[in-house]
């Protein structure tokens, strides 16, 4: 772990003491600092390693760290070298520290998010001062109930408590933080620190501000002392308060005698001369409202201011008579010019900033801030009357505390908290205290909620609110019947009951709450309608199911027009119009004619069920682009594709044709036959013989032969019609009626030479 | 008059009938194959007039051989009949040869466009 400028312990505090073990070990230990989702920081402990190392074998340097080892008490004395490159850390036996310590981070809407557990050092290398960018602010980090994260507090401050190189600041800082939120401190932990409170009240060398520092951790933990330690300081600090001339002796002195005044209960301790010491004060004051830390030095902070101001309220107090009341009315102008150089953030926070930047140390807006109010906060409580203050600015001031979430530096986190609770006790900001304390009895009522577009009527005026002693919350009962969706702006306003408290808690007034109630959009009557541009009338109209998922195809030419209509109602009834409703069709025609695709798009904050649905088709009929019309793009061309292979083309078989029925066919096939039968039997009746047949044996073989010639060629063109092909048949037919002229020759003119035998004869 | 032309038609079909009856047997028989092969031929015409002329080539070859046998057979009737001048030289067996050849060359070309 590296030691950084701006860290937050050891860069100012250069005699910062280093950490005893009570064993001689030693541990190096490194630890991790990162943001994690959301802007959420986390810790984490990376790796330990622990040398089991005796003492004697250690470096000179860390030999001279080591020798403390048995003397807790020789911690706050040492001085640590501001350029060790390495910090060793050590253990010590408070490990009760370390257990597993868990925290919930919260987000402003109330959600849980991650849980942060686990045993960790403390990391030091976040940004001291409050410089993170003002978005940050914004973001949805734990900050509305920025007090939930215990453990993460807890190992942070206990850490560097365990680690015991703190100084008492740290210690009374740490511990302050612990009492107002309420956190246990261990017994070794206080036993531990009070040895050191006692040891420095005891100790005649002690400065002012060590002296202030114990006497405050002294409060808190209630160190038993003896009544000589306070004699003893009390009269060094009078001497101090006498001789002093700058701001912050006076401070630390006075501070100082007010806390054994609280503490002891003595009641006759006094300042010597409070008048004077006011005065004398009050000279370092400049005329803007901020105030010089010392005469011999012109510059002035707001810082500064806020300290002079915690010092006269300890005059105030410690004074044995009333201090001129002129007096404290000039304080009080300077407050208010004070007040006057208070920043603001755009979103109502307020804070107190330094304007020079060549100061000594550079306080950040938080510590500015916090001193100033805390200071407020003392004065107040000193003087008679109340201090007018704005209000507003007052809130401000308590909603930047409450936005800035948990600062990384554990002075930052003093402040916060300190200044909170100083708020706590003297204003009250929200329904809810600013630390989460019970609200004494209020009323709150909600002074009117008008929807955002109407600003003029509001829907409900003057109601008040239930309190919920359980929850702690204010509620509204009944929603009157006329809340329809849509976006509110709720404006509370809080009273207290009691008419004697309203002195002591100032009220915000009228904050200002955008609440959009949500429901469900009822999307009724839905048409899409082509229209004839000319005329108006509806040529084709088509309801349109939008909930369900049908499509719907119109076609429509460039003539007519296309008009989608559709009406919205909230739950109630009213019509309703969106917020963002959009009918989506391709950007630019080219002329194209075809089918386009209609979107349909609807939302808005307060709808719960926007949709985006794809209506259907439009076939649009677009005449012939002009001459000089644009061409659509020419599609990209991939040298790829234009000489690979093209998309197959399946061949489609011709349909059939449809055939007559089988039994139609069959019987013309027998009609066709029967004129045979018709020959056959005219034949029979003419009387036809085969008396010129050839009876001899060899004609009467050839005469046969011959016509089985002509039989076997027409059974050779049936066997072509049923199977053969032509060149087989060709073949085959070569063959055969070759065979058959020469028989048919024989025959033929055997018979011709019969007859002319006949005829001659 | 309808009388006189009725009667005319009778007395006409009677004579020509009378003077058919004069025929030699073997012409009659050439007649009787022609009606038969017309007649078959126009029953495939009605056929093809019932369910359409999807196969339109088998249509035609079937009406074709029809009306070609047809032909065939006429000519073997003008070559065979001897009033006929002309072919008073061709003995009729030659000419029932020519009309073989010809009928089977013409079943060949039918067959094959029969499909």
């Amino acid at each position: 772990m590296h030691l950084k400028k701006n860290r937050t312990i050891f860069s100012r505090r250069l005699d910062s003491p280093v950490v005893a073990t009570n064993g001689g070990s030693v541990i190096k230990a490194k630890s991790r600092w990162q943001i994690g989702p959301h802007g959420t920081r986390s810790f984490s402990f990376i790796a330990v390693e622990r040398l089991a190392l005796p003492a004697h074998t250690l470096s000179p340097r860390s030999r001279s760290l080591a020798t403390l080892t048995d003397d807790p008490h020789q911690l706050f004395k040492y001085d640590l070298n501001p350029d060790v490159s390495q910090v060793l850390f050590f253990w010590i036996s408070i490990s009760a520290l370390l257990t597993s310590l868990d925290g919930k981070c919260y987000y402003r809407n109330g959600q849980e998010s991650i849980t942060i557990s686990g045993a960790y050092f403390g990391d030091f290398d976040l940004p001291r001062r409050w410089d993170l960018p003002s978005d940050f602010r914004l973001s949805p980090i734990c900050c509305s109930r920025p007090f939930q994260t215990r453990g993460r507090i807890l190992r942070q401050i206990s850490s560097f408590l365990l680690l015991f190189n703190f100084s008492l600041e740290e210690a009374y800082e740490a511990l302050r933080t612990f009492e107002v939120l309420g956190i246990e401190k261990t017994a070794e932990l206080s036993k531990a620190i009070c040895k050191s409170v006692l040891g420095t009240l005891e100790s005649s060398s002690s400065t002012p501000k060590d002296l202030f520092h114990a006497l405050g951790v002294n409060g808190i933990l209630k160190c038993s002392s003896k009544e000589e330690t306070f004699e003893g300081i009390i009269s060094s600090l009078q001497a101090v308060v006498r001789d002093a001339n700058s701001l912050l002796d006076f401070y630390y002195s006075i501070g100082s005698l007010r806390l054994i005044k609280d503490q002891t209960s003595k009641t006759d301790l006094h300042l010597s001369d409070a008048e004077g010491t006011f005065r004398s004060i009050k000279a370092l004051s400049q005329s803007d409202g901020r105030w010089r830390y010392s005469s011999n030095n012109p510059e002035s902070s707001t810082f500064a201011a806020g300290i002079a101001l915690e010092a006269l309220s300890g005059v105030v107090s410690l004074a044995s008579s009333e201090i001129d009341q002129f007096m404290i009315g000039a304080v009080k102008n300077d407050i208010v010019k004070l007040f006057d150089s208070i920043e603001k953030y755009d979103d109502g926070t307020f804070y107190f900033d330094e304007k020079l930047v060549n100061m000594r140390e550079q306080q950040g807006p938080l510590a500015t801030t916090s001193s100033v109010v805390r200071g407020l906060t003392a004065f107040s409580s000193v003087i008679t009357e109340s201090l007018n203050l704005p209000g507003d600015k007052i809130l401000g001031i308590a909603k930047f505390f409450l936005g800035i979430g948990i600062p990384g530096d554990t002075k930052n986190f003093f402040d916060q908290v300190d200044l909170l609770a100083c708020l706590e006790n003297n204003r009250q900001v929200k329904v809810n205290t600013v630390l989460g304390s019970h609200a004494p009895p209020l009323t709150v009522t909600l002074v009117r909620a008008f929807s955002s577009s109407a600003r003029d009527n509001s829907i409900i005026e003057n109601q008040e609110l239930k309190f919920d002693p359980q929850d702690a919350v204010y509620f509204l009962d009944d929603l009157p019947a006329s809340f329809d969706v849509g976006e509110y702006i709720f404006v509370f306003k809080m009273l207290v009951q009691d008419s004697e408290q309203q002195t002591v808690y100032a009220t915000g007034t009228l904050t200002q709450v955008p609440i959009y109630v949500t429901g469900l959009i009822k999307i009724e009557n839905a048409k899409i309608a082509v229209l004839d541009s000319d005329l108006g009338s509806v040529e084709t109209q088509k309801k349109l199911d939008l909930a369900g998922e049908s499509t719907v195809s119109v076609s429509a030419n460039h003539l007519q027009k296309l008009r989608l209509s559709f009406q919205m109602s909230t739950p109630l009834g009213n019509a309703f119009k969106p917020h963002q409703d959009f009918l989506g069709l391709v950007e630019k025609f080219f002329y194209l004619s075809g089918r386009y695709d209609i979107q349909l798009t609807v939302g808005d904050a307060v709808m719960e069920n926007s949709l985006l649905r794809e209506i259907g088709y439009v076939e649009l009929d677009l005449p012939e682009p002009p001459e000089n019309a644009s061409r659509p793009p020419p599609q990209p061309v991939d040298p790829y594709t234009r000489y690979g292979p093209k998309a197959e083309i399946t061949h489609i078989f011709r349909a059939p044709e449809k055939r007559p029925p089988e039994e139609l066919s069959l019987a013309f096939l027998v009609l066709t036959i029967l004129p045979l039968f018709g020959f056959i039997i005219g034949l029979l009746r003419l009387g036809v013989n085969l008396k010129n047949f050839p009876t001899s044996a060899v004609p009467a073989t050839f005469a046969v032969i011959f016509h089985l010639g002509i039989a076997a060629v027409l059974l050779l063109y049936v066997l072509f019609w049923l199977k053969l092909d032509l060149f087989t048949t060709l073949k085959t037919l070569c063959f055969l009626g070759v065979f058959l002229m020469v028989v048919g020759h024989r025959t033929l003119s055997h018979l011709a030479s019969a007859s002319a035998k006949l005829k001659s004869a | 008059m309808a009388r006189s032309t009725g009667k005319d038609a009778q007395a006409l079909f009677h004579s020509l009938r009378s003077a058919y009856a004069a025929t030699p047997t073997t012409l009659k028989i050439i007649d009787l194959y022609v009606g038969f092969a017309v007649f078959t031929a126009l029953i495939q015409v009605v056929y093809m007039a019932i369910v359409g002329s999807f196969p339109f080539n088998s249509f035609l070859s079937g009406v074709l051989s029809c009306v070609g046998t047809a032909v065939l057979a006429v000519c073997l009737r003008i070559q065979v009949n001897k009033d006929n001048k002309e072919f008073k030289d061709l003995p009729p067996e030659r000419a029932f040869a020519d009309f073989v050849l010809c009928n089977l060359v013409l079943h060949l070309v039918i067959m094959n466009f029969l499909g």
